[in-house]
């Protein structure tokens, strides 16, 4: 009885794991295969191994726009995140650390701001943004990821636990100013708490949708899931457009696992810390 | 002592002040301008010849959208989908969290791993992949099962539930997971001690325990139901079953780019982040008094 149950639960946990990574495994398998193999060979079964010409393929598209959006998700990703998370911690230390008129207050404000969804604000931020003209830029869809009121909260909370006041006031009767004292003593602390607020920001960044598919024309600005879901609109006249979305997609999502796998210690203490208390 | 205080004062306004510059830049102005624009229509003068006037119409535009049938329409969509997702999303991850915590699971970082792996594959990709696996000819599954039409009108709300679920089940289950873990030793201990088997211990005592973690990732559930937009635009193009006013958002989408209302738009962005906030309100209300 004992054993049955110990074989049931690791079944359940296979299947379901099963389910979690055989997707994955048929996008692995789809971009190794020319147009008519992907029609005409069982999707879990390797068939004429052309992965190869696919992503010749993918890079000589429309002069190579494809890596065109590869360095711009690098960008408005990588460069968000850093000056969004730099920007957090600031933050959530000066509310952990400082006293000054109104705080609690403005507090509140943060947390009301981790209640409003982003894609709320997507077609709020377009109508403003024509109407200032900076529809169309870079800009667009890069500053309004700098804010994320969670990772305030956050670096709230973990400069609370790392941060102590007593090396603080050492820094300062050693005569480092305010900054200096952030900088050189309270950062280093923080480091976990910029490193989870960075890969949060990171992930949403790379997977927002909403605001460049509202803010952008310009196909050179696009993000990597933009110029791909545009791809795959042509597909349906074009099928050999099918072959660059596949590929395209496996090219976009193994340096992201490969990323998450390797800095797992990060991602999970931020899931866990937001809810576990 | 006060040229301190002055200091100190700089220092603050150096560290939020970027923070709060732009949060009142992308959160609180387009907000306030989306309600200013939700106030006005545009009317054409006369006979719909020369140009448009731009008019003040107060609530107009919300009675508007609330009286416009594909508005309402989307919600019964999210109202359905949330039926379908929420008791699949939130069973699925507590009992795959209760099973890797029941001491009876082998493997348990690497199934904590390759559930999590849809996670960081991108809305958009998540729904490009699945669309393909949907998809007659190129899908392996859609002949196996006897040609299923996955994207037809009756089945494609399932399916896009199925890739959410995707998506979402192992993040959630992490989340599940660190909290059980967190359960002391001796309560366990107690409930063993009283003769309480595995199911038991489960369902009266790990599971009340970590009804905080729940009832948090329920209140992210709901409102990221409401926002449902990447993966029924992608799924658009090539399933009957979604029309482009399919979602409370698309909705939004549509009035400002197919309709080029942006007077409706406005409203109807603020009509989905009031209920949203409602939303959040209610349950962290409901879960504080329980």
């Amino acid at each position: 009885m004992k054993w049955m149950s110990r074989a049931t639960v690791n079944l359940f946990l296979v299947i379901a794991a099963l389910y979690t990574l055989l997707p994955l495994t048929w996008l692995l398998f789809a971009s190794t295969k020319t147009l008519d193999d992907l029609y005409g060979t069982p999707g879990f079964a390797f068939a004429d191994f052309s992965l190869i010409d696919n992503i010749r393929a993918v890079s000589s598209e429309n002069g190579g726009i494809f890596f065109r959006w590869y360095l711009n998700s690098v960008l408005y990703a990588g460069a968000g995140a850093a000056v969004s998370a730099l920007i957090s911690v600031m933050c959530g230390f000066a509310f952990d650390k400082y006293a000054w008129f109104g705080k609690e207050k403005m507090f509140g404000l943060v947390l009301l701001g981790v209640l409003v969804p982003t894609t709320a604000t997507a077609l709020p931020l377009y109508l403003l943004a024509s109407k200032v003209g900076v529809v169309n830029t870079f800009w667009a869809v890069f500053v309004p990821a700098l804010v994320h009121p969670f990772g305030v909260y956050l670096s709230r909370v973990l400069s609370a636990g790392y941060v102590p006041n007593e090396v603080l006031e050492a820094a300062r009767s050693d005569g480092a100013g305010e900054v200096r004292a952030f900088v050189r003593v309270a950062l280093p602390m923080l480091l976990p708490a910029f490193v989870t607020i960075f890969l949060f920001q990171f992930t949403a960044i790379w997977n927002n949708f909403f605001l460049p598919l509202v803010m952008l024309n310009d196909q050179h600005l696009y993000p990597l899931s933009l110029g791909l879901f545009t791809w795959e609109k042509q597909g349906n006249a074009f099928p050999e457009f099918h072959t660059l979305v596949i590929t395209g997609s496996l090219l976009s999502v193994v340096p992201l696992l490969i990323v998450f796998m390797s800095l797992q210690r990060f991602w999970k203490a931020g899931m866990t810390a937001g809810s576990v208390k | 002592m006060r040229s301190e205080a002055v200091r100190r004062r700089g220092a603050v306004a150096l560290f939020v002040g970027p923070f709060f510059v732009l949060f009142a830049a992308v959160i609180v102005a387009p907000l306030g301008y989306a309600v200013y624009l939700s106030l006005f229509s545009e009317k054409s003068s006369g006979l719909g010849f020369g140009g448009t006037e731009t008019v003040f119409v107060g609530l107009g535009n919300y009675l508007d959208t609330l009286k416009d049938r594909a508005f309402t329409d989307g919600f019964l969509v999210i109202v359905g989908y949330c039926l379908l997702y929420i008791p699949l999303m939130i069973g699925g991850a507590l009992g795959l969290a209760l099973l890797l915590d029941s001491g009876l699971a082998r493997l348990r970082r690497f199934f904590q791993l390759a559930l999590f792996m849809p996670h960081v594959v991108p809305g958009v990709i998540a729904g490009l992949i699945w669309l393909y696996l949907y998809l007659p000819g190129i899908s392996p599954i859609v002949d196996l099962l006897g040609g299923v039409d996955f994207l037809g009108g009756g089945a494609v709300l399932g399916s896009i539930v199925n890739v959410a679920l995707w998506e979402w089940i192992g993040y959630n289950m992490i989340i599940y997971f660190a909290a059980l873990q967190a359960i002391p030793a001796e309560v366990l201990e107690a409930a063993r001690m009283d003769g309480a088997g595995r199911l038991r211990t489960a369902f009266s005592v790990k599971l009340p325990l970590i009804r905080g973690a729940v009832i948090t990732t329920l209140l992210f559930t709901i409102i990221g139901s409401l926002q449902l937009f990447t993966e029924p635009m992608v799924f658009d193009n090539s399933s009957d079953g979604v029309v482009s006013t399919w979602t409370p958002n698309m909705y939004a989408y549509n009035e400002a780019f197919g309709n080029n209302d942006y007077g409706q738009a406005g409203a109807a962005s603020i009509l989905l982040a009031l209920l949203a906030a409602v939303m959040s309100y209610v349950v962290t209300k409901w879960s504080n008094r329980r």
